[in-house]
């Protein structure tokens, strides 16, 4: 297995110059996820209007592989309604998942399909997970905050 | 002898003749490396370059070969068995017990207690050193402890309300025992001191003698996590002053699953048990027990035989070389590696850049690139190395870093894999743009 099979020039590009970084206001959420295996940590706001993602900020330290991931992410969801964002989430988990196995829909997934090479190294599967999962918490704390505001 | 329970062979009994380092012979690592079966192994187009030897030793033919022919020829479970395999195995299990005493001039073989690895030896310290530990105490580790030297007595520390206090590191990785001195860090409070003898992390080789001639003057008990010193340095605990020492067989070319706590007899002698079972008693009623002595009272249940047997056969493995010899193997090729790796640019080598009081693992960071990165561009060439916290997450935040890579040496390593080393870290470079 070659190394640029997991390093694509999307993820090196995404690392080089990350979309959305930096913490911004407002946000309903914020979390903090670490993957306690490499130390790996993001902090991660979502800001919703309604049912849309209006804005995803982070800031973190990692690899290249969560790094980039985190970024794709952000592009991807950003401006989605909360529902298709985390359908989102299910899609990319179930590239990563797939050990390589699944060809995955670019249309959907977008440079997101990058990451179908990492799921053939399975030590780094977590790493392409760090930012999805953080913002997956994120989005459903926000929501059932809004819930209690409401009831 | 079956039945006769507790047996335990002498340390005199150890035959002297398998010991003895053969002086005349030079020290030979390609004819060290064709003990080690792995090391024909490819990775890709790649030969492997395994420098990860600080997390767990590559094995040589005879311990495996150890292992085998006590499982096929041998097996009967130990000190209970009215058998002659019983007997064998015994003998077998006591007689490792012995040759690690010899190993580590022990007084005694009663003086060495198998546990499954370091931390056990350590959380069994932990909870028999402290039940009478209370407000007003303290214990004292460092910065720069693995986890399994910290956690244990963390959790000591929250059950009685001693205090944990610690030694802090120089900028150069070495303990910093004049600021420890200038705030009186180890005191007439201070009930414990339990320090690595050797940072997996930094390398750095700790003066473990006058830490124990001070603990010891203040009445403290003196602990030494000797995981990353047994393996490499000759270790002599009587002359180290220490009162308990705990390592693992993994790391010094022996099996996982086996882990050791020397502990001056006096001391072990008057310590609780720590887990109760078979083997560990004296007497049983319903109303009570009473227990064995040192060591078998630690060694609750069905111990690891087989394991102990390859352990034995590790040691015999490093006697036949000599400490001294494999000593002065590291010290030379970390020399070198600190030379080559201090030329390559945007790295920056934690902890002490001489190689003196220095051990085979050198931690470092490259540029702004994450370990994880830098591990698996190496992992693409057939180097072996780790990235991460090493299990030592507080000396990392110490430095302001998240994690490092480490390369760590071992009798077997080669100056051709130092450099081989060298050449992965600049393709790394080159691979991220550095200097992007």
């Amino acid at each position: 297995m070659k190394v640029e099979e997991l390093y694509q020039e999307i993820i090196l590009d995404h690392y080089r110059a990350k979309h959305h970084s930096g913490l911004r206001e407002p946000y309903e959420a914020e979390v903090h996820h670490v993957n306690p295996t490499c130390g790996d940590e993001v902090t991660l706001r979502v800001h919703l209007d309604g049912n849309q993602v209006r804005d995803v900020s982070y800031t973190g330290l990692g690899c290249s592989i969560s790094q980039a991931s985190t970024s794709v992410m952000s592009d991807l969801v950003i401006g989605k309604s909360v529902s298709d964002g985390l359908d989102l989430h299910e899609e990319f988990l179930t590239m990563m998942q797939s050990r390589g196995e699944i060809d995955p829909d670019e249309d959907r997934l977008e440079d997101g399909i990058a990451f179908a090479g990492v799921a053939r190294f399975p030590a780094r599967v977590k790493c392409a997970l760090l930012g999805w999962s953080a913002f997956k918490d994120a989005v459903v704390r926000a929501s059932s905050s809004k819930q209690e505001e409401r009831s | 002898m079956p039945g006769e329970y507790p047996s335990v062979v002498a340390v005199e009994e150890v035959d002297d003749a398998e010991l003895q380092p053969v002086e005349e012979i030079p020290y030979d690592v390609d004819h060290i490396r064709a003990d080690f079966p792995i090391f024909a192994r490819t990775v890709g187009d790649f030969p492997l370059v395994y420098l990860d030897s600080a997390n767990t030793s590559q094995k040589p033919r005879v311990v495996v070969e150890a292992i085998e022919d006590h499982y096929l020829n041998h097996n009967a479970n130990v000190a209970r068995a009215m058998h002659m395999l019983g007997a064998e195995a015994t003998e077998a299990f006591e007689g490792a017990r012995a040759k690690v005493a010899r190993f580590l001039g022990a007084r005694r073989s009663e003086e060495v207690v198998f546990t499954k690895n370091a931390s056990e030896a350590l959380n069994l310290l932990a909870y028999t050193l402290t039940p009478r530990l209370g407000p007003g105490d303290e214990i004292v580790v460092s910065v720069m402890e693995h986890h399994s030297n910290l956690v244990p007595w963390q959790l000591a520390a929250e059950r009685t309300g001693a205090r944990l206090r610690w030694f802090d590191v120089t900028p150069e990785g070495r303990l910093d025992v004049d600021a420890a001195a200038a705030q009186g860090l180890v005191n007439e409070r201070t009930r414990i001191v339990s320090i690595a003898y050797v940072s997996n992390v930094l390398g750095t080789v700790n003066p473990v003698s006058a830490i124990a001639a001070q603990a010891h003057a203040h009445g403290a008990v003196v602990v030494v996590d000797a995981s990353q010193a047994v393996p490499q340095l000759p270790v002599d605990v009587q002359a180290l002053g220490a009162d308990f020492l705990a390592f693992t067989g993994h790391k010094m070319l022996g099996p996982t699953g086996i882990g050791v706590l020397w502990g001056r007899y006096d001391l072990l002698e008057a310590l609780p048990p720590f887990l109760g079972g078979g083997e560990m008693i004296e007497t049983v009623r319903m109303t009570g027990s009473t227990f064995a002595p040192p060591p078998h009272r630690f060694e609750a249940g069905t111990p690891p035989i087989a394991q102990a047997v390859g352990l034995a056969a590790a040691v015999d493995y490093l006697s036949e070389l000599g400490m001294d010899a494999i000593a002065g193997h590291e010290q030379e090729l970390t020399g070198y590696a600190l030379e080559v790796l201090g030329g390559i640019p945007g790295l920056s080598i934690l902890g002490p850049r001489e190689r003196v009081a220095r051990g085979a693992a050198i931690s470092f960071t490259l540029d702004d690139l994450h370990p994880h990165d830098v591990g698996q561009l190496l992992d693409s060439r057939g180097i072996a190395v780790r990235g991460g916290h090493h299990c030592a997450r507080p000396l990392h935040e110490r430095f302001g870093i998240q994690s490092s890579t480490r390369a760590s040496f071992y009798l077997y390593t080669t100056k051709a894999e130092v450099d081989a080393l060298a050449d992965g870290l600049e393709y790394t470079r080159r691979f991220f743009g550095a200097g992007r």
